[in-house]
């Protein structure tokens, strides 16, 4: 066998850094044509009347979610386990065929999951559960996709070098057995065909519970999707990336492990906000509010954590587009975590449901923080896998303030608008009628949804250059050495 | 006693535990550095920053055969 120097083996990350951009401009721009749409319903009829079908915002806008949460960030989270899974437990992909294997596999059949998702998505084939639109056979698939990559990710596990699991590790591992038991019981379903002597599409099926019941299995899944598809893998990120690229310590590695047991232990409880005010019982709508507001404390102890570790190094923040990006993704991880706990209070909630304002919420803690930090990751990636210098850092910087303009316009008009649109809503004279009309509202609210399609289309602006940046990095950029990669990620101009 | 009265002193008392067991756990992490056989947890976080694959590990993984 040929003598040379043990490597990280690449190879997996590589692809899903791959469909990590490509699933990202796709869902991005569903979302910027929704967003249209919103503004200028016209829009829903963009290829003639005889396609709108295809195009009208009922059809897209699972395809926006379910591209950003599960093309998007899912194929994130595993570019970034398959490169630091295998760092912080010193072991290489190439020293296990079989783990290589069930990696090529992983990443095989999820390309499958991904065609099959935008088809029946597109063909209107759904379960109607929001996050959740997938009929059977495609959970079925999805389930063994995962499976698989539990697989990888304890086999890796068992062969490590490192007897310490570093913290980004638990919140992978966190990521895996949260959406697996999530994923399933809100998936429970009966195929109608089979259920019924063949009545119906085969592939069709109704859930598993009804009503009240329905609605809190589906929130508890809803909501816990946002905490381990869009916080706890993204902070298992930041607490590898950002010490890494800064070169500093994590400020307290003892807060970083209090602060996981307690999103593990508060956030499986929170999701009865989202059905404050229906047929839920009381008493588990209150613990939906409580354990939201006890919610900040686990998050802050990340986000405060990752701002800390710059202590001292600051300057590093006005150098680096890169540590800029990351600062900015906990910034705005602080402000969504304290955002959505005030939505959360009873009385807030009064007035934000059903409005813009939690669109707003969503969107600043997406586009803030999950997908800034996927960014940097992948910048901070790139020259490691490819051996190759970021192409440019001017472009990385244009990119950054073109983005996070566009989250503040997102931002800062659907708060306006959604705010507007419940005070409007509740509005009534001395008799208790209603002051307003629903087309009242839609009047008022154009300009502020004009607005957050501008601000949508300058985030996909940011996209393309971000998807040019990384394209050059591949294939064009400056090589680099191994030695200028310890620390800082190098750029060239 | 009602039900009612039951599961409130059950809430009261859970929470109280709850609050023993975090506090309890900060106890242990901050006392293990010191005793003989502890390790200041803190040094975990270079598991991050020592990351090449030839670096020598933190707390290396004996179950491993040496290569």
């Amino acid at each position: 066998m040929e003598d040379r120097p043990l490597e990280y083996d690449y190879t997996i990350a590589k692809l899903f850094m791959y469909s990590t951009i490509v699933l990202g401009i796709v869902g991005m721009l569903v979302g910027v044509i929704l967003a249209w749409e919103m503004a200028f319903p016209a829009v829903n009829t963009m290829l003639g009347e005889g396609l709108a079908e295809y195009t009208n915002f009922s059809r897209l806008r699972p395809l926006h979610t379910d591209a950003v949460i599960f093309g998007f960030t899912l194929s994130g989270i595993w570019a970034t386990w398959y490169y630091v899974g295998q760092r912080v437990l010193k072991v290489s992909m190439a020293e296990s065929p079989f783990l290589m294997f069930l990696g090529k596999l992983h990443f095989t059949l999820y390309m499958v999951g991904v065609v099959l998702i935008v088809g029946s998505l597109l063909m209107g084939i759904t379960t109607s559960k929001e996050y959740a639109e997938f009929e059977w056979p495609i959970d079925i698939a999805i389930v063994i996709i995962w499976v698989i990559w539990g697989m990888g990710l304890f086999g890796l596990i068992g062969i490590r070098r490192e007897k310490s699991l570093y913290i980004s590790i638990w919140y992978y591992i966190a990521t895996f057995l949260g959406i697996a038991m999530l994923y399933i019981f809100n998936n429970l379903a009966i195929p109608t065909y089979f259920a019924s002597d063949g009545i119906g599409a085969w592939y069709h099926s109704v859930s598993m519970y009804s009503g009240t019941n329905d609605a809190i299995v589906q929130w508890w899944y809803g909501h816990n999707a946002v905490a381990f598809g869009f916080t706890v893998p993204i902070v298992a990120m930041i607490y590898y990336f950002l010490p890494k690229e800064s070169g500093q310590a994590v400020y307290s590695y003892k807060l970083s492990i209090l602060s996981f047991w307690g999103l593990m232990f508060v956030y499986i409880w929170a999701g009865g906000h989202h059905l404050l005010f229906s047929t839920v019982p009381d008493w588990m709508q209150t613990m939906g509010s409580v354990f939201s507001i006890v919610l900040i404390l686990p998050s802050w102890g990340s986000a405060i954590n990752m701002l800390l570790t710059m202590k001292g190094e600051w300057q590093q923040v006005a150098e680096s587009p890169l540590i800029k990006f990351m600062i900015l993704a906990s910034t705005f991880y602080l402000f969504s975590t304290l955002e959505g706990p005030i939505q959360a209070i009873k009385s807030v909630n009064a007035l934000a449901h059903f409005t813009d304002w939690i669109v707003g919420h969503v969107h600043d803690g997406v586009l803030g923080w999950v997908a800034f930090m996927i960014m940097a990751a992948l910048f901070h990636m790139a020259p490691r896998v490819f051996k190759r210098k970021i192409y440019s850092k001017s472009l990385m910087n244009t990119q950054f303030w073109i983005q996070t303009l566009g989250v503040i316009l997102y931002f800062t008009s659907m708060w306006i608008a959604g705010i507007t649109q419940g005070m409007m809503w509740r509005a009534h004279d001395e008799f208790g009628n209603l002051a307003y009309s629903f087309i009242d509202t839609v009047t008022v609210l154009h300009p502020y949804y004009t607005i957050r399609a501008v601000g949508g289309t300058l985030y996909l602006v940011g996209m393309f250059i971000f998807a040019y940046n990384m394209f050059k990095t591949m294939t064009s950029s400056e090589r680099v050495d191994e030695s200028e990669l310890q620390n800082a990620t190098p750029m060239g101009a | 006693m009602d039900i009612a009265t039951l599961q409130a002193y059950g809430y009261f008392f859970l929470t109280g535990f709850l609050v023993v067991v975090l506090y309890a756990y900060i106890y242990h992490l901050y006392t293990r550095r010191k005793s003989n056989a502890g390790i200041d947890y803190e040094e975990y976080s270079n598991i991050a920053l020592d990351d090449d694959i030839s670096a020598t590990p933190i707390e290396k993984n004996e179950k491993r055969e040496v290569q």
